[in-house]
């Protein structure tokens, strides 16, 4: 457990099979630096071949308050290699089950981009689902690990964003999110209830990214 | 008609061999009850080609025997032989001891003296193990249940034996000079401490001497110099045993268990297996042909009543030593059965017995003309558990043999130990498989044994070491030597003698791949394209590449590089058609590289949901 007052640990899970292609997610990671209190772990740069060294991934894990899952949204689901560290370093007796408990009290954030809109993401949209249905597995996951998931931080519509100031506002939302996280000026208690990270932030004004606000974000609260 | 002339008796012997052996083997036989036929048509009761000199060659034939129990340790690593410890002492000691007192029993009823049942009830019990084992080995039935427990029997017998002839001479109503003393000149306590001795100098020269010597003959890559020093390793022990009064077979199947431990242990299998078989075919021929058929003939029925006798007796009682023992009723019979017949060490024994007055002439005659008489029957008795009664518990035994660990034989064998086939070797023994491994320079093992490696010399491409290493049983063949010339030698030779066994090769270069492809070997590894493209794998990395990229490439790479391989090998080994095909087969993967490169794009960048976004933009 960290010290009072001391800055949260964050690690961020980072999954990207074709980085070099990538234009968001290349400069979402490059906006959070590596610091004493932020550690990037790149997956697909460690394991090209998949082959997870599960002792020293738990390790990270303990030496962590905050896992961040950062990858793009992929079949609505996290890239492949995201999958394969869940199965093999989330073990029974460890993450979960008898004794299972190294990680609870810890707290879990998905970071995603996805293509489509977020009005794509709703009963009368292409996707049917809300992000928030689609990922409960990653939700159920850090619960039954007894971990708090925390409201996603999305960017929606990656296909659009062209513009370099709008990628640009959307760099700074992650920037700036990531810092609050680290220093512990989020209201743990208030942040639930809204849908994603980023209204949290709008509506508190640490950030003034209208990207994700097309619509009202009252409607959002559940 | 006998001739003095040694080619004329070879080509008798070879002649009645050729012709009846593999006519024998095809009836379903066995080779055993061949030789033995063999031996009664050219003995003195059939074409009288062989006579009285037929004993001498029995006596020279023993040797087989000899090499046959030298053989049988190679095949016993000595903590093998501590497991069998059970069977050995427990079913041979009690199979010794009821028969001593069954029988003798029957003799005093018969109105034999007790020196005369005692010797009788010792000896014909004894059963063959050039018999037992040849059949056994034959019918590939020796790894079972009752196979062992056979030979466990047999093992003790052969201890037994020792004793036996000590004891004899003591049952004498007037006793003569003790045997052994006679050969030696020496007094009892000089005697046993010779013998200890002699046992000793064998455990302790088979394991410090032996060695270096063999790695010394070895390194002269002389071939014949390999064999000459087997020979003469086996010929000195012989030589040594009868001379302190010892079996020969007991001090070479000592000296087998001690060398069954070295590395030279599949290549003195190989080396010494043909002399045996010859040698022991050459025995079975002059028991087949020393058959009294005069003395059958004087009194056929109280012969042939104890030979039945005898046979259901020794039967009855094993059976049900093999039941005692929990070997389940089909397997106690397969141990009855390849026990029943009389032992050669018999003949000795008898004509010792009677030299010592413990059996009167005839008797003894009678005796022998039972046991070798069994032993032409014995072969019946195998074909009767083959046809009759192994179908019976066809599914019992095949539960029993899944059980049955295979103790000797490792599934693997790598040939060849250097930097490739190490690799191979350590993976699968990280894995928990067994190896055997086997490689021809002698510098090389001695430098793996220090570091604790258990390798066995011999030149890996010759068919008959793959046999004593156990190819036949084996599952996989790891060829990974080093010469491309031999590699597919090897693959040839092992296709043909073992079709069942799955070839591993190492391909030196692309053109032996083509080699290796062209005779569908199972596995074809490049030897140095899976590291070098691994270094490309860095390089591409230090370039800037982001490594599953790379990685990915890497593999397209392969892919196409071994799909190339094939296809190419496919083609007439024209340098021209070949060098046009390569360029446009390099030109090919380019361009998948670079349309990889671009699908990775849109799988990326555009992703699924590229439908939905422009659905949304109308």
């Amino acid at each position: 457990m960290k010290a009072m007052g001391q800055p949260n640990r964050i690690l961020i899970l980072f999954a990207h099979p074709a980085l070099e292609k990538s234009r968001i997610n290349r400069q979402l990671i490059r906006a959070v630096r590596e610091t004493d209190s932020i550690t990037i772990h790149d997956l697909y740069e460690h394991y090209p071949n998949f082959h997870i060294n599960v002792k020293w991934e738990q390790e990270l894990l303990l030496a962590h308050d905050i896992i961040v899952f950062q990858h793009p949204f992929y079949w609505y689901s996290s890239p492949a290699i995201l999958k394969e560290w869940q199965d093999l370093v989330l073990e029974y007796g460890f993450a979960y089950g008898h004794n299972g408990t190294a990680l609870q009290g810890k707290k879990v954030l998905s970071a995603i981009t996805t293509g489509g809109s977020k009005q794509a993401y709703c009963r009368q949209g292409h996707n049917y689902f809300t992000v928030r249905e689609l990922l409960t597995p990653f939700e159920q996951t850090a619960r039954l690990c007894g971990m708090e998931y925390l409201p996603p931080f999305v960017i929606h519509g990656t296909h659009q964003l062209r513009e370099a100031d709008q990628i640009a506002l959307c760099v700074e939302e992650y920037r700036t999110a990531i810092a609050a996280l680290r220093d512990d000026v989020v209201d743990w208690q208030q942040l639930p209830q809204h849908l994603y990270l980023n209204h949290y932030l709008y509506a508190n004004k640490l950030t003034n990214n209208p990207v994700n606000h097309s619509v009202e974000p009252s409607l959002h609260v559940q | 008609m006998s001739n003095e002339n040694l080619f004329f008796q070879a080509f008798v012997y070879l002649t009645a061999a050729v012709i009846t052996v593999p006519i024998s083997k095809r009836l379903g036989l066995g080779s055993v009850l061949g030789y033995l036929i063999a031996g009664v048509i050219i003995g003195p009761f059939g074409l009288r080609l062989v006579g009285q000199e037929g004993q001498d060659v029995m006596r020279f034939a023993e040797f087989g025997v000899v090499m046959m129990l030298f053989l049988v340790g190679l095949q016993l690593q000595p903590d093998l032989l501590w497991r069998m410890r059970m069977p050995i002492v427990g079913l041979g000691g009690l199979q010794m001891i009821a028969n001593v007192v069954l029988l003798s029993g029957v003799g005093l009823l018969l109105g034999l003296s007790w020196q005369t049942a005692l010797a009788i009830s010792l000896i014909l019990p004894l059963s063959s193990t050039a018999i037992g084992v040849q059949t056994l080995t034959e019918r590939g039935l020796m790894r079972t249940p009752g196979g062992q427990s056979a030979f466990s029997v047999l093992l003790f017998q052969a201890v037994a034996v020792i004793p036996i002839l000590a004891l004899l001479p003591l049952l004498a109503a007037n006793p003569a000079v003790d045997q052994a003393a006679a050969q030696t000149g020496l007094a009892g306590w000089q005697q046993t401490l010779l013998v200890i001795t002699t046992v000793a100098g064998i455990v302790v020269g088979g394991r410090f001497l032996m060695r270096p010597v063999f790695r010394f003959i070895a390194a002269t890559r002389l071939r014949e110099i390999f064999t000459a020093t087997a020979l003469l390793l086996v010929v000195g022990i012989t030589l040594a045993m009868q001379a302190v009064g010892l079996s020969p077979a007991l001090g070479t199947f000592v000296a087998g268990v001690v060398l069954a431990e070295s590395e030279y242990r599949h290549e003195l299998m190989s080396t010494i297996e043909p002399f045996q078989s010859l040698l022991l075919g050459l025995f079975f021929l002059s028991v087949g042909a020393s058959i009294d058929f005069n003395l059958v003939l004087g009194q056929p029925l109280l012969i042939v009543g104890l030979i039945i006798g005898v046979s259901i007796f020794k039967s009855g009682l094993l059976i049900g030593l093999g039941t005692l023992f929990k070997l389940g009723l089909s397997q106690s019979i397969l141990f009855a059965f390849a026990l029943v017949q009389g032992d050669e060490f018999a003949f000795v024994l008898f004509s010792f017995a009677a030299q010592s007055n413990v059996l009167s002439e005839n008797l003894a005659g009678i005796l022998v003309a039972v046991v070798a008489l069994s032993m032409l029957l014995s072969p019946l008795f195998m074909i009767a558990y083959d046809r009759l009664i192994e179908p019976r518990f066809a599914t019992a035994s095949d539960e029993r043999e899944a059980d049955e660990i295979d103790d000797n034989e490792n599934p693997v064998i790598i040939a060849g130990f250097g930097r490739f086939g190490q690799i191979v070797g350590r993976l699968l023994l990280a894995n928990g498989c067994s190896i055997t491994v086997l490689e021809h320079n002698p510098a090389q093992i001695e430098l793996l044994r220090r570091f604790g490696w258990k390798v066995f010399y011999g030149d890996a491409s010759r068919i008959d070491l793959l046999y004593a290493a156990g190819a036949d049983q084996a599952k996989l063949l790891v060829i990974a030597i080093d010469d491309s010339e031999k590699i597919l030698e090897m693959v040839d030779l092992a296709r043909k003698h073992f079709p069942g066994l799955k070839l591993l090769a190492r391909a030196i270069d692309r053109r032996h791949a083509y080699e290796l492809i062209r005779r569908e070997v199972d596995v074809i590894q490049r030897e140095t394209f899976s590291s070098a493209l691994d270094m490309g794998v860095e390089a591409l990395k230090l370039l800037g590449v982001r490594s599953y990229r790379a990685h990915r490439a890497a593999q397209t790479f392969r892919h196409h590089d071994e799909e190339a391989l094939h296809d190419m090998a496919a083609m007439a080994e024209d340098d021209s058609a070949l060098m046009a095909r390569s360029r446009q087969l390099s030109e090919d993967l380019e361009q998948i590289l670079q349309s990889d490169e671009r699908e990775m794009d849109h799988e990326v960048d555009r992703a699924w949901d590229l439908l939905a976004q422009q659905q949304e933009s109308q």
